[in-house]
């Protein structure tokens, strides 16, 4: 076994583009579900309809990239207008149930052959991602340092990715630690007491409802640009659940706990699945108890192990509080 | 917590001076009303939780509900503030019809409520929920937020009423730490406090004596006079009797959701609609309320 392939690999994964991706999509989920309470089930549906925004205007309409990039966002805003609406008004629940059902019902609308001419259907849509590449300032070739390598056109969109989640960071942080961001920790703590204080709860929720989404939606921008290709498959509901993951891991109603989450999870993730096949290679497990085509489920089954193991001593994840974790029941 | 100098509880000279020619029977006119109800009712399912006729609320004055379990009290202060939905009726607040009107908006015309249960926001500090309750907070929109010059003179000055209410009520010392880790007593002067930090004309206190020691009773009525006594306008559910004769300037009783009797203190002991209410009506007297089907 080669620890250092094993390493490289984890590590590389850990602060790669897709880390950068999901790092993204969770601080758009940690505004709703970490700092107003919302509990979003459907964040993929954000990133699939940004992600399609994009796609769609370049791909089969021979628009900009820019003018895709506004067509993804408007797209988010008024996914979020849409759920939020008949749902913002009732209990927590119904938001929960209506996403989790919006996001899959995104997904197979999008993949219909019905909608085939316009999203490419069960194909997706390819070759939208040039302009992007072409921003790039990085000359070919490959980059590296100790044990990680990158191509230039990793690198490009590693550093963009990083590099907005470092400017959502810091819009975020100065949005909660506002006195809007005291408004929405009200209404997670309590709407009915935000409520009688004269705030408009609705109006709030719709808010943030709508600016997590447009997060996300920038998130499936960059996972499109990155695998130069959007397919409705890879928007599947279990990236949600992901998100979920990597949120809790880091900590939620925490900037950074996205951020540490995603790097961790995805360090780890690779880890599991690097360290697998090595020892598979090296005989050290048999191949008739996992094969190689198996790791893949192997390595969640470990991760949701580890995910146990995290609610059971660190509920409030790495960067959370017991303390006022506690304090939220009563 | 300790109560060197206990505040003298009284009932306002000037408030029931006002209403000393006002008599004392259901429905009265006030001299300054500043809430208003006519007709207002509710029902769940079956159940009448509330029906009444017309109730006049006194400007200035402290004016306590009572009445039994389950007379529909809290109903009538969920109606009136907006969280709950009346069947039928009107009332207006301040000459300004509040029918229908969602309770944000209620409460930024100056009418806030407290909880039965109390509602302090565990993950806020105590500071933090005084600073929520201050109104026409600029930061409080989304883009100025992003802009602290624009809201940070505005917060700081909010601060500082925090710091003196919280001081007033003897929080000063616990306001950096969460409101989750409050006593039930110190909840209730935070909640008492809270509502005073959004300058509010008329509070409605639903049961703000229930669970505090004796001890803080004294000093949360010395509270609520003060208030009464710089103008304000206070409207109270109690179940403690000493409590209500001893500070109200007013007393409304309901009974089945109905307003049953309204007089000064004195007068409601001895009414005999109040001690029905209470104690169940006798039968064999002609004359008493009609119970609700």
């Amino acid at each position: 076994m080669d620890f250092s392939v094993i390493f490289s690999d984890a590590l590389r994964s850990g602060i790669g583009p897709i880390a950068a991706v999901y790092a993204l999509a969770a601080m758009g989920l940690n505004l709703h579900f970490g700092y107003t309470g919302l509990l979003n089930f459907g964040q993929v549906g954000f990133m699939l309809v940004g992600g399609y925004g994009l796609a769609v205007t370049v791909a089969t309409y021979d628009g900009s990239m820019w003018l895709g990039v506004l067509a993804g966002l408007a797209c988010a805003v008024v996914l979020a207008l849409l759920l939020g609406v008949p749902t913002l008004r009732l209990r927590a629940d119904y938001l929960a149930i209506t996403t989790i059902a919006a996001g899959e019902t995104l997904r197979l609308f999008y993949r219909s052959s019905w909608a085939e001419d316009v999203t490419g259907g069960v194909f997706g849509l390819q070759r939208f991602a040039s302009d992007f590449y072409d921003l790039s300032p990085i000359p070919p070739g490959t980059y590296g340092v100790w044990l990680v390598e990158f191509n230039a056109r990793d690198l490009w969109v590693l550093i963009v990715g990083w590099g907005l989640v470092a400017v959502v960071g810091v819009l975020l942080a100065l949005l909660v630690h506002s006195p809007w961001g005291r408004v929405v920790r009200s209404i997670r703590d309590d709407e009915t007491a935000a409520r009688s204080l004269g705030k408009n709860v609705y109006w709030y929720k719709m808010q943030s409802l709508v600016l997590g989404g447009v997060i996300g939606a920038v998130a499936g921008m960059l996972q499109a640009i990155q695998v130069q290709s959007v397919n409705p498959d890879s928007f599947d509901p279990a990236v949600t659940f992901f998100l979920y993951t990597l949120l809790v891991l880091g900590g939620a109603g925490r900037i950074l706990g996205p951020v540490i989450g995603s790097i961790l999870f995805w360090f780890v993730l690779t880890f599991l699945d690097s360290a697998l096949r090595q020892a598979i290679d090296a005989g050290y497990i048999s191949s008739d108890l996992i094969s190689t085509s198996e790791i893949g489920a192997v390595r969640f089954a470990l991760v949701g192990l580890a995910l146990i193991l995290l609610i059971v001593f660190r509920p409030q994840g790495i960067l959370g509080s017991r303390k006022e974790m506690l304090l939220s029941e009563r | 917590m300790s109560d060197d100098q206990a505040p003298t509880v009284r009932a306002s000279a000037a408030a029931g001076r006002r209403l000393a020619g006002t008599a004392p029977e259901p429905g009265v006119p006030k001299p300054d009303a500043l809430l208003v109800l006519d007709g207002v009712t509710r029902s769940f399912g079956g159940l009448v939780a509330v029906r009444v006729d017309h109730l006049e609320v006194q400007r200035g004055a402290i004016t306590a509900l009572i009445g039994p379990n389950g007379a529909g009290k809290t109903t009538l202060f969920n109606i009136v503030s907006g969280f709950d939905r009346a069947d039928g009726g009107r009332w207006w607040f301040d000459g300004r019809l509040l029918t229908g009107r969602p309770a944000h908006r209620v409460a930024r015309d100056g009418l806030v409520r407290t909880f039965q249960l109390t509602r302090v926001l565990p993950r806020l500090t105590v500071r933090e929920n005084m600073l929520l309750a201050a109104s026409g907070q600029r930061g409080e929109q989304l883009l100025p937020a992003l802009l602290r010059p624009l809201w940070h003179g505005q917060e700081r000055e909010a601060g500082h009423r925090a710091d003196e209410l919280l001081e007033r009520f003897r929080l000063g010392r616990l306001r950096d730490d969460h409101a989750g880790t409050l006593s039930g007593g110190q909840r209730k002067l935070l909640e008492l406090a809270r509502a005073l930090m959004a300058r509010p004309v008329m509070v409605l206190l639903d049961e703000p004596m229930a669970g505090v020691n004796p001890a803080l009773t004294q000093s949360l009525l010395g509270h609520i006079t003060e208030l009464r006594d710089e103008g304000m306008t206070v409207c109270f559910v109690e179940h403690d009797m000493d409590v209500v004769m001893g500070i109200s300037d007013w007393v409304a009783v309901m009974a089945d959701g109905r307003l049953v009797a309204e007089g000064p203190p004195h007068t409601i002991a001895r009414n005999r609609a109040v001690v029905d209410a209470y104690l169940g009506k006798r039968h064999d007297e002609p004359g008493t309320i009609q119970e609700e089907p």
